[in-house]
């Protein structure tokens, strides 16, 4: 009987309520998790797989010898290569397409690279205004290469002793 | 509104055109303010309901994102107005004005001081409960035009819902009254004088706030809306303008259905004591100040609260609240009748 008359009390004071409202009131004057995106950016593993590059060597060969490995692995099929021997008699590409709407980002063609020409840095803020903006040709991803160059060697030697 | 009232007299004179055009002046100073209160509502409904999920919510768009009403206002309006091919044409345009002019009108005959009030009838409460309840109307008529099952489903179950909480409403304002002996307002908030509704009626004052929170169709009452299950309940199929109505008169109702609270329970725009700092403030001021705080616990509601079940929502209204608003009724007129303490201004 006391116990009902409690229960009934507790319901009419709604006293589960107001515990509720106390707690959240708690959290409004907590310190927030957020961070501001554009201005504050979350850490990235060196292992992150972003927007794709195609890297040169040091003395400014590109690494890729059309070997259509990444071509063969890619499970999407958002690769296209089209391959000649150049003038000095070495197999190069004449096109290297990647449809990045295509592309699931799972890094098989970078794993599948025995040169490691062709990988995936660490940009992810690639989005365009248009789709054709997003069909990438030989150009762009060398371009790509160029501007993370940097980067990309760093997260490479990090990695370096898993491989 | 005194000094609209000089104003007018000064410029105009005294002839009839000259009423009407202080009048519409004082509309436009009591709707142009309440608009922005509204965009700003809006805003600050996100920042709060942010800060208590440890987000920071809008913060970007000018200083504190304190622009991003706007922002939302132009996006709104940048927008297509679709109209759906089944709907009827005439009654979906119309729902929205219903709701947004209703919500505006009310304000009519809320008090902001003393004198201060566009139009002081002696009925004003009546007005107001007249009003709240033709709310229901700009509702029912959106899910019936809009020929969708979601949109019909959340206009029906807003049509139970604000039926059902308007009864002990009604009965809530009938024990006020009883203290007051005066449906006029203005009235209402000098009776107020020693000491607020608010504590007296405490239980009152708690079940008037949310039946206000169901009548509004709030959380923890918003089934109407009910994302997750009806995806915007009776205003899916708006857009663009239309919608924007829709949303702001549903804040615009909040802040009304505040200061109804503010004006029947909180004093309306009397200072809590009659002290020296307290005095000082002006008087419109502390109403604003009593408004903001109201608004303030319907979004904390919000944060807090997860959805009522249906069949929850009409048990509390009709075996709870109908029966206990009716028993204090009893109450409050028995205790009344008993000390003497009857108004006897009539």
């Amino acid at each position: 009987m006391w116990t009902f008359t409690l229960s009934i009390l507790k319901k009419f004071l709604l006293l589960e309520i107001f515990k509720g409202l106390i707690l959240t009131l708690k959290y409004f004057f907590k310190k927030k998790v957020t961070i501001n995106y554009p201005y504050e950016k979350g850490p990235i593993s060196s292992r992150f797989r972003g927007e794709h590059a195609l890297r040169r060597y040091p003395n400014g060969e590109e690494r890729c010898i059309a070997c259509k490995l990444c071509e063969a692995i890619c499970p999407a099929q958002a690769i296209k290569i089209e391959a000649e021997a150049r003038s000095d008699g070495s197999r190069r590409t004449t096109r290297y397409d990647i449809d990045m709407t295509k592309c699931i980002y799972c890094g098989f063609c970078a794993e599948a690279c025995p040169v490691d020409a062709i990988v995936e840095g660490p940009n992810f803020e690639f989005a365009t205004e248009t789709r054709e903006e997003l069909f990438y040709d030989k150009e762009k991803l060398l371009s790509n290469g160029d501007r993370w160059e940097e980067q990309i060697n760093a997260a490479q030697k990090l990695d370096a002793p898993y491989r | 509104m005194n000094f609209i009232d000089n104003l007018g007299l000064t410029i105009f004179g005294t002839s009839e055109i000259a009423i009407a055009i202080v009048i519409l002046l004082k509309i436009i100073a009591i709707t142009l303010p309440l608009l922005i209160s509204v965009a700003y509502l809006t805003y600050a409904e996100r920042r709060v309901i942010g800060l208590i999920q440890l987000r920071k919510g809008p913060n970007v768009v000018g200083p504190f994102g304190l622009f991003q009403p706007f922002a939302d206002a132009l996006k709104l309006m940048s927008k297509e107005t679709i109209l759906p091919t089944g709907a009827n044409k005439f009654l979906f345009l119309l729902a929205p004005m219903i709701t947004f002019v209703l919500a505006l009108i009310a304000w009519a005959v809320i008090p902001f001081d003393e004198n201060n009030v566009l139009s002081d009838i002696n009925v004003g409460i009546l007005y107001l409960f007249a009003v709240s309840s033709l709310a229901v109307y700009g509702i029912i008529i959106a899910g019936w035009a809009s020929n969708s099952r979601y949109a019909f489903l959340g206009a029906l179950r807003s049509a139970a819902q604000m039926v059902s909480y308007e009864v002990s409403i009604g009965l809530i304002i009938i024990s006020v009254l009883l203290c007051v002996g005066s449906l006029n307002l203005t009235d209402i908030v000098m009776a107020q004088k020693d000491i607020w509704f608010a504590i007296p009626l405490l239980p009152m004052f708690i079940m008037f706030f949310i039946s206000t929170l169901a009548e509004t169709n709030r959380a923890p009452f918003d089934l109407p809306e009910g994302e997750s299950e009806l995806v915007a309940g009776y205003f899916v199929e708006y857009s663009s303008m239309s919608f924007a109505l829709f949303f702001l008169g549903e804040y615009a109702n909040m802040i009304l259905m505040s200061a109804i609270t503010v004006t029947l329970f909180l004093g309306g725009w009397l200072p809590p004591f009659d002290i020296f700092p307290l005095n000082e403030i002006p008087n419109f001021l502390w109403f604003v100040i009593k408004v903001c705080f109201i608004l303030f616990i319907f979004l904390w509601v919000r944060a807090t609260t997860p959805r009522y079940r249906y069949d929850q929502l009409m048990r509390l209204g009709w075996k709870i609240f109908l029966p206990f608003s009716l028993l204090w009724v009893v109450l409050t007129s028995g205790f009344l009748v008993l000390f003497d303490l009857l108004p006897q201004n009539m």
